[in-house]
């Protein structure tokens, strides 16, 4: 069953399409969305999640999002949170968790023995009571993936999860994206370095307002195609891919 | 020796103080500190409408129910009022609080100077509810606070990881399933609940103090939202009770002024011990 199936997607900012007639089906594995700032990468994956309006069908294993719930996961922007709010980072895993949570707020013991584990996995169980706002960059982001894991499910999207870390953090992740997959996981990453996509993904979505190419990253990461997604102005650090 | 209306007060103090407490952690974390202050002040032409009301119906005056019902449909005329001038997109949210805070509120003085001009005991007491006067609080409208503080720390905890997930990251919230538009419509209620029942004691202009001094200064020595909210509400319920005694212990002093002072200086007290720590 094709974890995510996306067909005639359009969305509108005001008059001003920002993503025009989308078709696409997620394959299993690990996928990148590559395009230039503003090519609506964002926006397509917050769409496809019913986060904002758009017109067009979206399936998640063959069924609607709601039926699908459990088995869709997300990783937004570092940026995107206030991270001064007043919580530690297994809190914060723990939110992953919300649905199981008790009404008065108090987690199962076995869902707190879970979001411990995705810290585990992420390598910040020794950080797990630290307030988030007193760790670093790469460590929230971490934190951050650990939520996605702790929601254990079967199709992650994830909106830049190597954006603005260190090259350690980034080995880090990369290595659990790739165990993830191994586990029978489809995973879709928002991704902006070009020169690492062939080393990471199997598949990539060239996009810009519009499908340039999909497939299999051999097939559409051409040097052709980068000039159609990017425009003809991109530097050779780029190409050079 | 503690008096009895002195005792009412200050339990009537000390209970809106915890569920400003309560509720102001999550108005804070979620943003809507300006959007309370332009609620209390919207609220202003709702009491004097409903006084108007009252006065041509001839039912007395100085009912609070009545007055604190009209705050609250006028209340939410003006939250409704700026969600949808900002729905317009021409003007940032911030504009449209500006504007309905003030209009609804030059509505409101226009009104309380119809009502001077009429005969005697119409207008009895409503000047109070712009900067408050807690000393003429009876024992029922204790009970009422008390009632409300309850409400509002049970509904609090009750919400407890819904408004935690909303504040933290709406959309991840949204994704697993929570209803954001609820969620948010019950903050505001709860935001809404405060702010009028703290107009008679604390006024509203002062009323968005009490929801955002305990918060803030909780925030200020919690790394953790249970810790936060339990100091919040301790904060809260402290101020209430020695601003009520410190405005009883000196004739003149305004009550609602008293406990903002009190909260004002916990907050000054926890700005220096963080900055110490």
């Amino acid at each position: 069953m094709t974890p995510l199936s996306i067909r005639h997607l359009s969305v509108f900012y005001g008059e001003r399409p920002a993503l025009e007639d989308v078709s696409w089906e997620v394959p299993a594995g690990l996928t990148a969305i590559i395009g230039p700032n503003g090519a609506g990468k964002s926006t397509l994956l917050k769409a496809a999640l019913g986060l904002i309006g758009h017109q067009g069908e979206v399936r998640f294993f063959g069924t609607t999002l709601d039926a699908a719930r459990a088995r869709v996961g997300y990783l937004p922007q570092r940026a995107s949170v206030d991270w001064d709010f007043p919580a530690s980072a297994l809190d914060v895993v723990a939110m992953a968790r919300t649905p199981r949570t008790r009404w008065w707020g108090r987690l199962p013991r076995r869902e707190r023995d879970a979001a411990r584990a995705a810290l585990a996995e992420v390598g910040l169980d020794a950080l797990a009571d630290r307030p988030i706002g007193q760790l670093s960059g790469g460590q929230q982001q971490r934190v951050f993936l650990a939520r996605c894991l702790a929601q254990e499910a079967d199709l992650l999207l994830m909106d830049e999860p190597l954006a603005a870390v260190d090259a350690a953090t980034e080995r880090e992740i990369i290595r659990v994206l790739q165990k993830l997959v191994q586990a029978g996981k489809s995973i879709v990453a928002v991704h902006h370095d070009l020169a690492s996509v062939p080393h990471i993904f199997q598949h990539a979505l060239m996009l810009n307002g519009r499908v340039i190419a999909a497939g299999t990253v051999a097939e559409v990461f051409t040097p052709a195609m980068i000039v159609d997604t990017y425009g003809p102005g991109l530097s050779d650090a780029g190409l050079a891919a | 020796m503690i008096s009895h209306n002195t005792l009412v007060v200050v339990l009537g103090c000390a209970a809106l103080g915890v569920a400003s407490g309560a509720v102001g952690c999550f108005a804070l974390l979620r943003g809507r500190a300006l959007l309370a202050d332009a609620m209390g002040h919207a609220a202003l032409p709702g009491v004097v409408g409903a006084a108007l009301l009252g006065a041509w119906w001839g039912t007395d005056p100085r009912a609070l129910p009545p007055l604190l019902l009209g705050g609250a449909v006028a209340g939410t005329l003006g939250l409704w009022a700026v969600h949808a001038l900002a729905a317009t997109g021409r003007i940032r949210q911030d504009a449209a609080i500006g504007v309905v805070l003030a209009s609804f509120y030059a509505l409101g003085v226009v009104g309380l100077s119809v009502i001077q001009a009429m005969p005697a005991g119409a207008q009895a007491g409503l000047s109070h509810f712009i900067l408050g006067q807690a000393a003429t609080m009876r024992t029922q409208d204790a009970w009422a606070a008390g009632g409300l503080a309850l409400v509002s720390v049970a509904a609090t905890v009750a919400l407890f990881p819904r408004l935690r997930a909303l504040c933290f990251d709406a959309e991840f919230a949204a994704l697993q399933g929570l209803n954001i538009r609820r969620t948010d419509a019950a903050l505001m209620g709860l935001i809404l609940l405060v702010c009028i029942a703290g107009l008679p004691a604390v006024g509203l202009v002062l009323v968005v103090a009490l929801l955002v001094l305990p918060a803030a200064t909780a925030r200020m020595l919690n790394h953790r939202l249970p810790g936060m909210l339990a100091t919040s509400c301790a904060v809260g319920g402290t101020a209430g009770v020695l601003g009520a005694l410190i405005s009883a212990g000196h004739q003149g002093w305004p009550t609602g002024a008293a406990v903002v002072l009190v909260g004002m200086a916990f907050f000054v007290a926890a700005l220096l011990v963080r900055r110490e720590a």
